[in-house]
């Protein structure tokens, strides 16, 4: 009895489950809120660029803008595996 | 000029209208003109709370739409001489709320009142986005809880960009009122605590308000809380009335103790 009473609260401390989960979540949704609204246009466009040459999916272009004090970074990242490489390059690009 | 207060949350039934009429009635008791506009529409329930629903006559739509005068609109509260309120239109659909409509009569009010409290609708759509609009300041009603608090945060978004002083380049004074507290599941590690929500979202806290019965037991009779002195939830709202009048007073109820016999059989959880 004693022991189950044990283990269910063990089972019921999750608040810093919460805790974290929400860190977490909420970090995420601020950096989308405070981008440009031309954000996902741009990064559309070089998408459609890039697969001319590389086969990528759409979630392997991420751009990202940070604003600095006197100015501002537009990071533009893509990754891709190198079988994408050799695949995209022989088939693609006129 | 009065001050625009928007008691506002993202969630729905976290406590808004609860805080709203307590507030609302707090700044009256302490010699503060107040009134309180039910944005709800469709759904009010202000005047439920205050237990003044059946001397509802007119509401904000007549208003707006011209059919009423304010002064035939606004309902005077039984208990504390200087509190007023304007009802939601019940039959109404949204779109009856013009954000020119809704500035004519803030800007009216706004002569006579030194407190404009707007009780806001839940969501994050046009309803509590037309209740926000002509704040200075906002009350993020949050219980410690996931979602709650998640939503409470994309309105701190919303405050930041669609409002009038946002666009105006003012900055809406927020202040964090947690409800729904229970003290002791947080000693247990069930609940957020108070210093994570407030960690979290980064707000000034203006209050917590404990879990209650006496709540309940208010919304049936028609008397907002803060009225039962004898209850920890009356007494948290009195707390946070002095904390938005820029008093410092220190935290209540949010201290685990565990209770022994005698006032577990005596005074029933209260
Ligand atoms: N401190 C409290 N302790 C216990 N119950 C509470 C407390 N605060 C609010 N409640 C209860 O929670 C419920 C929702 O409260 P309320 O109507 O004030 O929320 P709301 O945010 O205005 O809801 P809505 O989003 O629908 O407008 C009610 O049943 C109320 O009695
Ligand atoms: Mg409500």
């Amino acid at each position: 009895m004693k022991l189950l009473d044990l283990f269910q609260r063990e089972q019921r401390a999750s608040a810093g489950e919460a805790r974290e989960r929400l860190k977490i979540i909420l970090a995420h949704e601020r950096s989308l809120r405070s981008q440009p609204e031309f954000l996902p246009r741009l990064q559309q466009d070089l998408l459609e660029v890039v697969k001319r040459y590389v086969s990528i999916q759409s979630d392997q272009v991420r751009v990202q803008l940070d604003r600095h004090d006197m100015m501002s970074v537009l990071e533009i990242n893509v990754t891709f595996p190198n079988t994408a490489l050799s695949g995209g390059v022989q088939g693609g690009g006129h | 000029m009065a001050k625009v207060i928007v008691v506002t949350s993202g969630k729905g039934g976290v406590g808004k209208t609860t805080s709203c009429a307590s507030l609302g009635s707090g700044l009256a008791l302490r010699g503060h003109r107040t009134v309180m506009i039910d944005f709800d529409v469709g759904l009010r329930n202000l005047d439920l709370i205050l237990g003044c629903e059946r001397r509802v006559v007119y509401d904000l739509v007549n208003v707006i739409q011209g059919e009423a005068s304010l002064q035939q609109a606004l309902i005077r509260d039984k208990r504390a001489d200087e509190l007023y309120m304007l009802p939601a239109s019940q039959t109404r659909d949204k779109d009856a709320l013009t954000l020119e409509g809704v500035q004519q009569v803030i800007a009216e009010l706004s002569r006579d009142f030194d407190y404009i409290l707007c009780d806001s609708p839940a969501g994050i759509e046009r309803g509590a986005q037309l209740a926000m609009y002509f704040a200075d300041e906002a009350v993020l009603v949050t219980n410690p809880e996931v979602s709650s608090v998640r939503d409470t945060d994309r309105i701190i978004g919303l405050l930041h960009a669609k409002t009038l002083a946002a666009k105006e380049g003012r900055k809406i004074t927020e202040h964090l009122l947690i409800t729904r507290y229970s003290p002791e599941r947080v000693h247990q590690g069930e609940m957020l605590s108070l210093e994570d929500v407030q960690e979290i979202l980064a707000v000034p806290l203006m209050g917590v308000i404990p879990e209650s019965e006496a709540v309940l037991t208010a919304s049936n009779k028609g008397i907002p809380v803060i009225h039962d002195e004898t209850c920890d939830a009356s007494q948290a709202y009195r707390d946070a009335v002095a904390r938005l009048l820029g008093e410092e007073r220190p935290l209540r109820f949010t201290e685990y103790r565990k209770q022994g016999l005698f006032s577990r059989v005596f005074k029933g959880g209260r």
